[in-house]
């Protein structure tokens, strides 16, 4: 037993060393090396900038919309909301009355805003990064009422506007990007 | 549950079993120490590597000298890591200019990815800089999955050997997988990642000016060449405290299919690599069954759960099935199975929120970690766990005909059937013994965010997690806490190595024995019977051990969901 332990420290010792060395440098930083030659846009996280070329988000990572002329996200426990340094769920259990004292609120708002019948899900739930890019299309649809009221036009545009964003993949659900939807809202009609 | 749903779960299912024999046939040549194409551009490296670590890859090693090996590499790595997340305030590569870490919480990350587990105490953008990540983890990600892999080899020599005093060389072992395996796959799985949407720069945050105008910091780094291999490796640790639910790990609803895949592959393919080695695939294809029998199951239920949703929140008017905590972009289908998938295996990534699941669907990813992550299982630790479930299955077998079980050739007689005892043991115990113990002390109560049944849940699911070497939690647990940090890190070092010793030692007296060929009297290992009594056996032994707990758990939390008693 004593030889198998002391031959063991010269190969247990050096190995960490090398292979600290091939799988914690080289390994990630030639993938960076070649990651942004090749996929430079992605691999800087996918930012997206205004005429005036300042970053205003990335297409991939969800920001915050709480005004009435924008569709609106969904609720986020990633800090204060969206908060891109500190992505979270909310991780309250299904029986939580924390979870019910946040819904019911939502609900009563959306309502208020004139959707009728039921909720969509998404809407007014936190999703697991904080950080959702996405809204389901019901959930985008749930909202056109506002919209079309506040930007001045026709429902049936704003409803368009969703469909043309939607996007399907036979692996997970259909989705919207809220960015992008938004911007295509700000280039169809300024807000008043 | 949408027919769309089922689809993806079946490909999901179909795509695996067309890749359990390519990747079990690249599996064997490693296992055997073949050739690769690969040996090209890499046999400089590995050559290189035994030189200045003056390492004789033919010496073979018996059980004794292999465990010996293995344990001192990774007490080593685990000291490197201790060392490199201390000193991370002084160290470059740190952006963000993040503080080193505490010697509670370092010592709980440093064990947590020195044994798979992967369970992170800490939010990962608030805590780890860039180089802790890659120096600190990634390394981790690879080893502890090729340890995994070499320790699996090792017990199949076991039963493949005949009257021999060996069972491989652990150095060869460990280079040759991490080098032919697991690094040429996640260079090509970096990339695709990368060319997804997952950042891969040197960078920290970057200052966002909101459409709204408000100031969004969003935070870059190293995150594809970490991700690829926390999948690959069924590690599970995160770049973010979201792990696979944030974008930026996890952007499409194809990088989700990739990454459940990449969980299990190797898992499936060593089940062949199993057969092949002991000289019979149907072995192999055999144990492969019964795992994806209990998969499927485990798949229904949540699956099922999960798209009823929560009738707490249809009250109110909410349509539809649980949301709260997934992403829109995968859905209630691909967040189910991603669920599954990553507690079947020891991996703990999460795409959703499992604190936040219906109480059922979030007791089946429990409830596969208690039954020892062999539905599939991690890399390596999930078909040894497995053959000591059907050690124990053949043993059940020979006593209701009172014949000396046999398996795969080797007769298994009292030590071996002592040793799996002892190894399945292990679980049981410091998994209830320490949520008891969190349940009546103070420090162990402070943890739980969900008051009820569902509290106990957290700590329930924390132990099993940790003793599984999983790393998926139901997070609300507030779990960076000296009380917490330190016997969640005891609870995953046994989890770990108080498997693999009593494993190894099987290894090494099955090796001892003769051949002894398949007669009348022998009780078939390839057909349904034996596929029943497998899945009989694990389901058995798991339900009897952990169902007192559930029953205080997700089942009492499910009456009160159903009920609508909130807490």
């Amino acid at each position: 037993m004593g030889k198998d332990f002391t031959s063991a420290f010269r190969p247990a010792i050096v190995m960490t060393i090398l292979f600290a060395a091939l799988l914690g440098l080289v390994y990630p930083l030639a993938m960076t090396g070649i990651g942004q030659a090749i996929f430079p846009a992605q691999a800087n996280g996918s930012l997206v900038r205004d005429a005036g070329g300042r970053v205003i988000g990335s297409t991939v990572v969800g920001q915050a919309f709480v005004a009435d002329r924008y569709f609106q996200t969904r609720p986020s426990a990633a800090g204060k909301g969206y908060d891109g340094l500190a992505s979270s769920g909310s991780n309250l259990g299904p029986a939580a009355q924390a979870l019910v004292d946040r819904v019911k609120p939502d609900v009563a708002k959306r309502q208020g805003e004139g959707v009728t019948g039921p909720m969509p899900a998404d809407l007014v739930t936190a999703s697991g990064s904080g950080l959702d890019p996405d809204l389901s299309p019901a959930a985008a649809l749930a909202q056109a009422p506002r919209i079309a009221r506040v930007r001045g036009l026709p429902v049936e545009r704003v409803r368009s506007l969703v469909t043309a964003n939607t996007e399907t993949s036979p692996f997970g659900d259909p989705h919207v990007n809220v960015l992008a939807l938004n911007r295509g809202l700000d280039a169809a009609a300024p807000a008043r | 549950m949408t027919l769309q749903g089922w689809f993806l779960i079946l490909l999901f299912v179909g795509i695996l079993l067309a890749l359990t024999k390519p990747v079990g046939l690249w599996l064997h040549a490693l296992y055997e120490g073949r050739r690769t194409p690969l040996h090209v551009v890499l046999g400089p490296v590995e050559r290189g590597f035994y030189k200045i670590a003056g390492i004789d890859p033919a010496a073979e090693q018996g059980w004794r000298r292999y465990a010996v090996h293995m344990l001192l590499f990774n007490v080593s790595l685990m000291v490197f890591t201790y060392a490199v997340l201390r000193l991370q305030g002084v160290l470059p590569g740190n952006p963000q200019g993040l503080a080193g870490l505490s010697p509670h919480l370092a010592f709980n990350t440093a064990v947590s990815f020195t044994t798979n587990t992967n369970w992170q105490s800490y939010g990962g953008e608030s805590t780890m800089s860039n180089l802790s990540q890659m120096l600190g983890l990634t390394i981790h990600n690879f080893l502890s999955a090729a340890t995994g892999i070499a320790l699996a080899f090792a017990l199949f020599r076991g039963f493949a050997r005949r009257s021999a005093t060996t069972i491989g060389n652990f150095w060869a072992d460990v280079t040759r997988v991490t080098l032919y395996l697991l690094l040429p796959i996640c260079i090509v799985y970096a990339l695709f990642l990368i060319a997804s949407g997952v950042p891969q720069t040197m960078a920290g945050a970057v200052d966002v000016n909101t459409l709204e105008g408000v100031r969004q910091s969003i935070l870059l780094g190293p995150i594809a060449s970490q991700e690829a291999i926390k999948m690959l490796g069924t590690n599970g640790g995160g770049f973010f405290n979201a792990n696979s639910a944030h974008p930026f790990e996890n952007p499409t609803a194809l990088t989700n299919l990739v990454q459940m895949l990449s969980i299990f592959v190797i898992g499936f393919g060593l089940t062949w690599t199993f057969g092949k080695a002991v000289g019979n695939t149907r072995q192999g294809w055999a144990i492969l069954s019964a795992m994806v029998i209990l998969f499927l199951a485990g798949v229904t239920v949540t699956y099922w759960q999960e798209a009823a949703g929560n009738p707490i929140l249809h009250e109110l008017g909410v349509a539809g099935g649980n949301m709260e905590g997934k992403e829109v972009r995968f859905g209630i289908a691909a967040s189910a199975l991603f669920s599954v998938v990553t507690t079947a295996a020891s991996c703990g990534a999460v795409n959703s929120m499992h604190d936040s699941f219906t109480a059922l669907g979030g007791m089946i990813p429990l409830f596969n970690i208690q039954l020892g992550e062999v539905v599939i299982g991690g890399v390596g630790a999930g078909i040894y766990g497995f053959l000591l479930f059907a050690i124990l299955a053949v043993f059940v077998a020979g006593l209701m005909v009172g014949r000396t079980p046999e398996y795969v050739g080797k007769k298994i007689e009292a030590r071996e059937v002592k040793l799996a005892v002892l190894a399945i043991a292990v679980l049981p115990l410091v998994i209830l013994g320490f949520t008891a113990l969190s349940s009546v002390l103070e420090q162990g109560l402070a943890g739980p965010l969900n008051k009820g049944p569902h509290g106990f849940s957290e700590i329930l699911y924390a132990f099993t997690s940790a003793v599984g070497n999983n790393g998926s939690a139901f997070a609300g647990l507030t779990a960076n806490t000296p009380y917490y940090n330190g016997l969640l890190g005891i609870a995953m070092w046994f989890g770990r190595f108080f498997v693999i010793v009593p494993m190894l030692a099987i290894a090494g007296s099955l090796a001892a024995k003769k051949y002894t060929p398949e007669s009348a009297g022998s009780f078939p290992t390839t057909g349904g019977l034996w596929v029943g009594l497998l899945v009989g056996i694990v389901l058995i032994l798991g339900g009897l051990t952990f169902l007192p707990s559930l029953a205080l758990g997700p089942i009492a939390d499910h009456l009160s969901m159903i009920r609508g008693q909130l807490f």
